[in-house]
């Protein structure tokens, strides 16, 4: 049934234009489908329940030893309705890579297929105890080991670790490799070089290791500047620590030669592989002297950020760390896939360095990530890294003239643009124009990093961006470096459009309110 | 390729509007020797979805999944129903694809979701305050250890010996690297759990002691006289909950004097996924806030003074912080927490207690079929939804045995202590709402004849 057939149409009527009726108050606090939605503490109840349960036999034993609970615990319930409700009204004061592009520069913020979805659900991947005989999980085992092989493959390194739990797990892991490493040839270092633009989870990571960190500058044209580097490897340097491509979004050339200036001082390379995206089936980073270098698989890999996780970690090591890797490590051989964990280590595993994390690692990540690549096959994944950094590039040309582009001349960017904002009227920072872009419907580029730019603009468009959603995305850009130039004060005021304006986080910190205690 | 929107007539304009011929000279910057210039070798070429799924699907049936088959382990993993409406929610694009909030305008819904979670998981463990998450309940372990070095300034660690193996490797792989050192030892087949040893061993050395509740063994002792002790000599207790539908039916480790409360809240929305994703529980005392690791979620207002939610607390962070953060942790298990949190509003305390009663029910009924096993032995007197039994031989040929009758019997005690000769006999079991009469009752008669 085609709707309203008697053909009338109804019209606004002249004193209802926009200005007027947006200002009214509404009873609810609502704005049609910007919905309000109280806390669960103030809708729920501790005598709701949105599961059913049979009835308990009363005369159940019972062997608690006298540890029962007293007092009531304080958690509300909700019907099922009504959770389902609560959830998605809060779903919707979230802006995710489904609505519009992401341009969140070094988080590669790219399309989640639904097919890993899909596939990381099948029972025969989500209903397996992760200590069941091995006999029962040889398919799962096979999936880890499978991605390992291929996570080796595209990166021209011998040795993986599965079990690291995110990207700074990783981190950590590659770190505790090269110290077990230095101390398996007693050679205790002390020190470990982070360029000043790495990601902050560098220096922690190092720190978290027992390392003092040091800070090599950048150039002028945004790569770590080799001469300091050089002059700074001595025998104390346990490793070097840089991401490639760099957080200015540029390809360190000289990378191959820092590794043989480490590896000649007696250090190793340690790679973050965060923007592995850029470089995926095109170089290898074996290939470039690397001796530990993570991966992403929540970057490069596709599998989805979540609000905050969960991600994963997978690290893969040269010749030289690669018997140094962490426990479980999964092997083949003609009767099927074993896992060695401590019992089985002592055979040919004798220098690993331990157990990172309880169990394997992120399986639910390993069949996504698995999905992926066999999606894109060797040829997608070169072209993933192609239109990753075609769209970059087209991003910087088109916004140069705009938008000052402090690398600009340093040669084409990898898969991310950074802009500082040298230029904008008094008054006026990169704050302020992310915030417009919140109005503009998209998610902000990454603010004040690296460090190593004023007031950095980092964007990130990644491989999944059309051309059309690029064209309105550098167009929202172009206006709002405009307005920002021109002195706009009314953007110090943005976002006026998104579900709150700008919050005080100084009233957060200062008095901390963690939980509800309403 | 169809997560790919560019075509190629995009690709040429877009070239141009660059100056470059082609997307490869954009890689001038890569040593032209490392460049690679075909597809690299060693993976296959792309592939449909209907033809990846198969694949992928095949790999599946490889495996014998929890739920079909009586099922019964547990030690630190649990299989529990999860209402569909979990599944269905955190797959809501604007949940599943967003980011880390760090623009809270456009984030509210994690946030909000985040201080929900954080309240939940401060009352369920008797806390004052949570953090977002941690990657799991093992690393969430050595974060409390090393934030009570922190808070102590002392270097000595008493684990117990019910505390998950896994759990003590990574904090001896973390203590190798940090100079902390750790009194571990291997659990007792007996009733009684290692608290007084625990105790005689405290003194003014002592950063926190570590105990698991319910322990490996299934066993449930009362911390108050740890904490006690504990506290005594300055040192800290550490309660670690790796079952945390146990807290349903008996006391928080926080009402018992516990100081940080860690755990694993992967039986709570999560799944079994064969041990990851999960989700690592953090809470602690209000005094600790700024000691703690990981994100937290704090309320405020916004400019026109509406309630509203900040990550907040960031100075703690590696972000911000550098190398003087309290840790490096920096994504954390979001989208589980978020699972976790709507499991638990569906349950409420309600159904929580519900839920915990049945589970403990169940176990107990399927700990005493199992007792008349001709010679099976229960070791727990006291334990939630999962008790330790001994069997006259070694289980791990045992629970092979049952697998190949596709019997998933139980975690044999000689997988997690190999070498231990005392534990290689014991079998841990646990039992859930998903585990029926019938599943226990073909236990108990396979058993039966493995072992006559």
């Amino acid at each position: 049934m085609s709707l309203n057939p008697t053909g009338w149409r109804p019209e606004l009527s002249p004193e209802l234009t926009g200005a007027e009726s947006g200002g009214q108050p509404t009873f609810t606090g609502n704005r049609a489908l910007m919905l309000e939605e109280p806390l669960l503490f103030e809708i729920g109840s501790i005598t709701t329940t949105g599961v059913d349960f049979p009835a308990i036999d009363p005369s159940a034993a019972n062997r608690l030893g006298g540890l029962e609970r007293a007092g009531p615990i304080g958690l509300p319930g909700l019907s099922e309705p009504e959770t389902v409700r609560h959830y998605t009204r809060l779903s919707r004061q979230n802006y995710g890579i489904d609505l519009g592009a992401f341009p969140l520069g070094s988080c590669t913020m790219k399309h989640n297929p639904r097919l890993n979805e899909k596939v990381a659900r099948l029972p025969g991947f989500a209903d397996l105890h992760p200590l069941a005989p091995v006999s029962t999980v040889q398919g799962a085992l096979a999936v880890i080991h499978q991605l390992g092989e291929w996570l080796k493959t595209l990166t021209g390194m011998p040795g993986v670790a599965m079990s690291p739990k995110a990207g700074a797990h990783g981190e950590l892991c590659g770190l505790l490799a090269i110290r077990a490493a230095l101390e398996a040839r007693g050679d205790a270092r002390a020190v470990v070089l982070v360029p000043t633009s790495a990601h902050g989870t560098n220096p922690a990571t190092a720190a978290f290791c027992g390392y003092a960190v040091e800070e090599i500058p950048a150039t002028a044209e945004g790569r770590a500047d080799l001469a300091a580097l050089q002059a700074r490897l001595e025998s104390d340097v346990a490793a070097v620590m840089i991401t490639n491509p760099n957080t200015c979004g540029l390809f360190e050339r000289d990378l191959g030669r820092i590794g043989e200036l480490a590896h000649a001082a007696g250090a190793f390379l340690y790679c973050d592989g965060a923007n592995f995206n850029a470089i995926v089936g095109r170089v290898r980073p074996g290939d470039l002297g690397v001796d530990a270098m993570h991966i992403n698989l929540h970057k490069t890999f596709s599998t989805p950020h979540g609000g905050g996780g969960p991600g994963s970690g997978p690290v893969v090591f040269s010749e030289a760390l690669a018997p140094f890797a962490p426990l479980p490590v999964i092997e083949r051989d003609g009767q099927g896939y074993h896992l060695v964990e401590e019992e089985t280590a002592g055979d040919h595993h004798a220098s690993s360095f331990g157990r990172m994390v309880a169990f394997h690692g992120q399986m639910g990540m390993f069949t996504r990530a698995l999905t992926y690549i066999l999606s894109h096959g060797a040829d997608g994944l070169a072209q993933v890294s192609g239109d990753a950094v075609l769209n970059a590039n087209y991003i910087l040309r088109s916004l140069e003239d705009v938008l000052d582009a402090p690398f600009a001349a340093s040669g084409p960017c990898m898969h991310e643009a950074l802009f500082s904002d040298k230029g904008f009227g008094e008054g006026l920072t990169t704050l302020d124009l992310a915030k417009s872009l919140i109005d503009e419907g998209y998610h902000p580029m990454t603010m004040y990093f690296p460090l190593v730019v004023h007031g950095a603009m980092l964007v990130e468009p990644t491989e999944t961006e059309s051309k059309p959603a690029l064209d309105q995305l550098i167009g929202a850009l172009r206006h709002l470096a405009e307005r920002a130039r021109a002195g706009d004060a009314t953007m110090k005021q943005a976002p006026f459009f998104a579900p709150r304006r700008r919050l005080d986080e100084t009233l957060a910190a200062r008095k901390p309110v963690l939980v509800w205690e309403g | 390729m169809r997560y790919l929107p560019l075509n190629d007539a995009d690709r040429a304009a877009m070239c141009a509007k660059i100056g470059v011929a082609a997307i490869d000279d954009l890689f001038v910057d890569v040593p032209a020797e490392a460049r690679l210039t075909g597809p690299i070798e060693g993976l296959p070429p792309h592939a449909t979805e209907l033809a990846v799924e198969r694949h992928m699907a095949a790999l599946a049936r490889r495996n014998l999944s929890a739920g079909d088959a009586p099922f019964f382990l547990g030690a630190g993993a649990y299989r529990h129903h999860i209402p569909a409406s979990v599944d269905h929610l955190i797959q809501r694009g604007e949940f599943l694809t967003a980011y880390t909030p760090y623009q809270p305008e456009i984030a509210q819904g994690t946030l909000q979701m985040l201080f929900e979670f954080q309240t939940q998981v401060a009352r369920l463990f008797g806390c004052d305050v949570a953090n977002a998450s941690m990657y799991d309940g093992s690393t969430a372990c050595w974060e409390a250890i090393s934030m009570a070095r922190r808070i102590t300034k002392r270097g000595r660690v008493q684990l117990s010996g019910g505390l998950h193996p896994h759990y003590v490797s990574v904090a001896q792989t973390m203590a190798r690297f940090t100079g902390d050192v750790l009194d571990v030892a291997a659990p007792d087949l007996s009733a009684a759990n290692d608290s007084e040893a625990l105790i005689a061993a405290i003194d003014e050395r002592t950063s926190c002691v570590v105990v698991q509740y319910p322990d490996i063994l299934g066993r449930i002792g009362d911390l108050a006289a740890l904490a006690v002790a504990a506290h005594a000599k300055g040192a800290l207790l550490v309660a670690v909950v790796t079952e945390p539908v146990a807290l349903g039916a008996i006391r928080s480790p926080g009402e018992m004097g516990a100081d940080i409360v860690v755990g694993e809240g992967q039986a709570i929305g999560v799944g079994l996924q064969f041990g990851g994703p999960y989700l690592g529980l953090f809470a602690t005392r209000k005094e600790y806030v700024r000691q703690m690791p990981g994100r937290l979620c704090g309320q405020t207002v916004d400019a026109e003074g509406r309630r509203g939610f900040v990550l907040t607390l960031s100075t703690r962070e590696q972000h911000i912080r550098r190398e003087k953060a309290t840790s490096n942790i920096c994504t954390n298990s979001g989208l589980c927490a978020l699972a976790f949190s709507i499991h638990m509003s569906l349950l409420g305390e309600q159904g929580l207690r519900a839920l915990a009663l049945q589970n403990h029910a169940l176990a107990t009924a399927a700990a005493d079929r199992l007792a008349q096993v001709p010679g099976v032995r229960v070791v727990n007197d006291h334990y939630f939804n999962e008790f330790t039994i001994e069997l006259p031989t070694e289980s791990r040929g045992v629970v092979r045995t049952l697998a190949d009758r596709g019997i998933l019997a139980g975690v044999p005690l000689g997988k997690l202590y190999p070498g231990h000769a005392a534990l290689a006999n014991g079998l841990v079991v646990a039992v859930t709402e998903t585990t029926t009469a019938q599943d226990v009752e073909q236990l108990a008669v396979a058993l039966a004849e493995v072992l006559s």
